[in-house]
């Protein structure tokens, strides 16, 4: 087989890995949006602060150190302990559950029936706060997390492709392990809104607020629920990409990667958010790697966007979003 | 008791339909154009400047632009930061290209190509809406800025990959370049800024601001009446491009000077002005002003408090205006969806009836 065909196929698979990673970032996004109407731009600054939390929480920071000694004096950093990675990862769905609850009570409830892109705008005001208020609580350094994952190169995988192509892909520990846990995550998330009565809650609210509210379910419930879900979703995403690349500012652009995941795939849709996760990243790896060189590199960036908007003007919708039906 | 309409008798058309009915108001309009054009220049320093004035007219303009999008319009746009990187690049190579002309042209052509650009990624507003269009919106900003990262011929092959104004004169007055002086540096942006709110204003109040609305407001019902929304659409691009455009080319050539595209034309530059135009107020032009003074005093007031006045470090200062202005966003669309323009509004109100209110 010729050279150029191998690296394709091991590009090809660490597309699928990348954009398993982007559906992660991307499902947390569909579920809060079909369940309130609400596009939450706020889902990559949520993973990051979820990231910081746990780092925080795992190493015994104290919350708000920087500005308890800017503003009093002193010199504290530490509790002085550690604390196991499952406590803390408990712990910090606790914060995240909290969060939702907040964003809810303080936001949210204010703003029912308003236009979609003013509760969109809130949660970039809201992006905006959380980026500024976990840089407070724990500090802006980038900050290495460890909760276990194996890392490094696949060996199995290195030594069977070898035999068979006499070429070793290059393929992360980490992607295959974020790709399962991905895979378990949809898949209960799937279950859990097709088969319990929370779930059906939930999709009975997306259908139709009032008509859900007058069989008796709590709108304020089914919210704050959805938000910790996306909460959840969030603490995943941030241990995946923290454990991949440090717990940095950069994280809270993931929510830009996905954004386009969505567009393509449709925004109601949670099987549209994995195929178009998928599509964008093999889409993206597949540009860089046959046209990047010629282009000048870096065409990740973009190519995900322009794709997504070539698409769009054929189909406004997605690929599997519902139809938009508009009455005047 | 002074600001009424009781005893201000229009007797033409010219009068009744004037942008400014109540005679306070018109008094007030031509002090601060006043202050601005004969008082202001000769008091400030460079510090004012280039803290306070520069940024704030600048801004100003883009808030205008993205205004006549957001507010007016309704298309909701996050590519601001991607087009005022247009009118930067634009504007740059047309000063290089085109040495013997004048700056003042420059700039004017630069809007036009923004406007032109801007048009181009607009095409899909036809198409879709809400969201989607501002999510597409962001695919101009990714690309048009990495396409200035990239393409070497924008930046004139230069090996920093920077931009870089040359001095440009007019009257004979350095207004780019390190040899400007404050003044003439403040004068050149500061007319470009009353000419843009003055034709922003017009066009809202003219029959093209009324279609905007019209498509804003239900563009199904607005195409029923006879509004044909492909040319409301563009035209409201095209138009806010250009104004974004002058606002880029300022930025770079007179406030900066020399500029890295992925830093000064950023996604944050899209967000910021975005701010601006929400705080200040949707579908205002005096909110445009509103909103920018606004984000733009406020950093400066909170390092100056945070930093000069309590000591506290910089890196502290700056996520807490991240929270701040999140926290002011949020507020505002809480508590009064209409910005600052709405609480000027109704001030004037209860001014209109002060001191007799019932």
């Amino acid at each position: 087989m010729p050279e150029q065909v191998i690296w394709g196929m091991e590009v090809v698979l660490n597309g699928l890995m990348a954009g398993v990673l982007y559906a992660l970032v991307a499902l947390g996004f569909v579920l809060i949006y079909k369940a309130s109407g609400i596009f939450n731009y706020a889902q990559g600054v949520m993973a990051l602060f979820a990231g910081l939390t746990l780092v925080g929480i795992m190493e015994g920071q104290v919350p708000f150190a920087h500005l308890i000694n800017a503003a009093l004096g002193t010199e504290i950093h530490h509790f002085g302990w550690h604390i196991p990675a499952l406590a803390a990862i408990l712990l910090t769905m606790v914060v995240m559950v909290g969060l939702a609850w907040i964003v809810n009570v303080v936001i949210f409830k204010h703003l029912v029936n308003q236009e979609p892109i003013i509760l969109f705008m809130a949660t970039i005001g809201l992006a905006y706060f959380l980026e500024g208020f976990g840089d407070i609580m724990w500090g802006a350094d980038i900050k290495k997390l460890d909760v276990g994952l194996p890392q490094g190169i696949n060996l199995w995988i290195d030594e069977t492709t070898y035999n068979i192509f006499d070429y070793g892909f290059f393929i992360d520990n980490l992607d295959i392990v974020a790709t399962v846990i991905a895979a378990a995550l949809v898949f209960t998330l799937i279950v859990f809104a097709q088969y319990t009565k929370q779930g059906r809650a939930m999709r009975a609210v997306a259908d139709d607020h009032q008509a859900a509210l007058s069989v008796g379910i709590s709108l304020n419930f089914i919210w704050v629920m959805v938000w910790s879900l996306a909460g959840f979703v969030a603490l995943v995403a941030g241990i995946m990409w923290g454990t991949k690349s440090g717990v940095q500012f950069s994280l809270s652009l993931i929510a830009l990667k996905a954004l386009p995941v969505l567009m393509l795939g449709g925004f109601t849709s949670i099987p549209g958010a994995i195929v178009g996760g998928l599509i964008i990243g093999v889409g993206e790896k597949l540009f860089e790697f046959s046209f990047g060189q010629m282009m000048g590199g870096a065409t990740e960036n973009w190519f995900a966007y322009v794709l997504a908007l070539i698409f769009l003007v054929f189909r406004p919708q997605g690929l599997f979003g519902e139809k938009i039906i508009e009455r005047v | 008791m002074f600001y009424r309409e009781a005893g201000d008798f229009k007797t033409s058309y010219v009068d009744d339909s004037q942008t400014f009915p109540i005679k306070f108001d018109r008094y007030r309009y031509y002090l601060v154009l006043l202050v601005g054009f004969a008082i202001v220049p000769f008091v400030i320093n460079d510090y004012w400047v280039n803290a306070v004035f520069l940024p704030f007219l600048i801004y100003s303009i883009a808030a205008i632009g993205l205004n006549i999008l957001v507010g007016y319009c309704g298309q909701v746009s996050l590519g601001t930061g991607g087009f005022m990187a247009v009118g930067a690049y634009g504007c740059y190579k047309l000063m290089t290209g085109f040495p013997d002309v004048s700056i003042f042209f420059h700039v004017i052509a630069a809007g036009g190509i923004t406007a032109a650009v801007c048009v181009l990624f607009g095409l899909p507003s036809l198409r879709i809406k809400g969201f989607y269009l501002a999510v597409a919106t962001l695919a101009a900003q990714f690309f048009l800025v990495w396409l200035f990262n990239r393409v070497s011929w924008f930046y004139n092959y230069s090996a920093s990959g920077q931009i870089s104004a040359p001095e440009r004169t007019v009257f004979g007055n350095a207004v780019t370049g390190p040899e400007t002086a404050p003044w003439a540096a403040y004068l050149f942006c500061l007319v470009f800024t009353v000419a843009s709110a003055i034709i922003a204003r017009n066009l809202t109040r003219g029959m093209a601001g009324r279609k905007w609305m019209a498509i804003r407001d239900m563009d199904i019902a607005a195409e029923i009446i006879g509004v044909n929304p492909l040319k409301a659409k563009l035209s409201a691009f095209a138009i806010s491009g250009f104004f974004v455009g002058i606002a880029g080319a300022l930025f770079f050539a007179v406030y900066l000077g020399a500029v890295e595209v992925g830093e000064v034309f950023g996604i944050q530059k899209s967000f910021l002005v975005l701010f601006m135009v929400i705080i200040g107020g949707l579908g205002s032009i005096f909110g445009s002003f509103a909103g920018a003074a606004f984000l733009v005093l406020l950093p400066v007031l909170l390092k100056n408090v945070l930093v000069g006045g309590l000591g506290w470090p910089t890196d502290l200062a700056a996520h807490l205006e991240f929270m701040i202005v999140g926290g002011l966003i949020v507020l505002f669309l809480v508590a009064e969806p209409h910005g600052l323009a709405q609480l000027w509004r109704v001030a004037k109100e209860k001014l209109r009836l002060w001191p007799f209110p019932h």
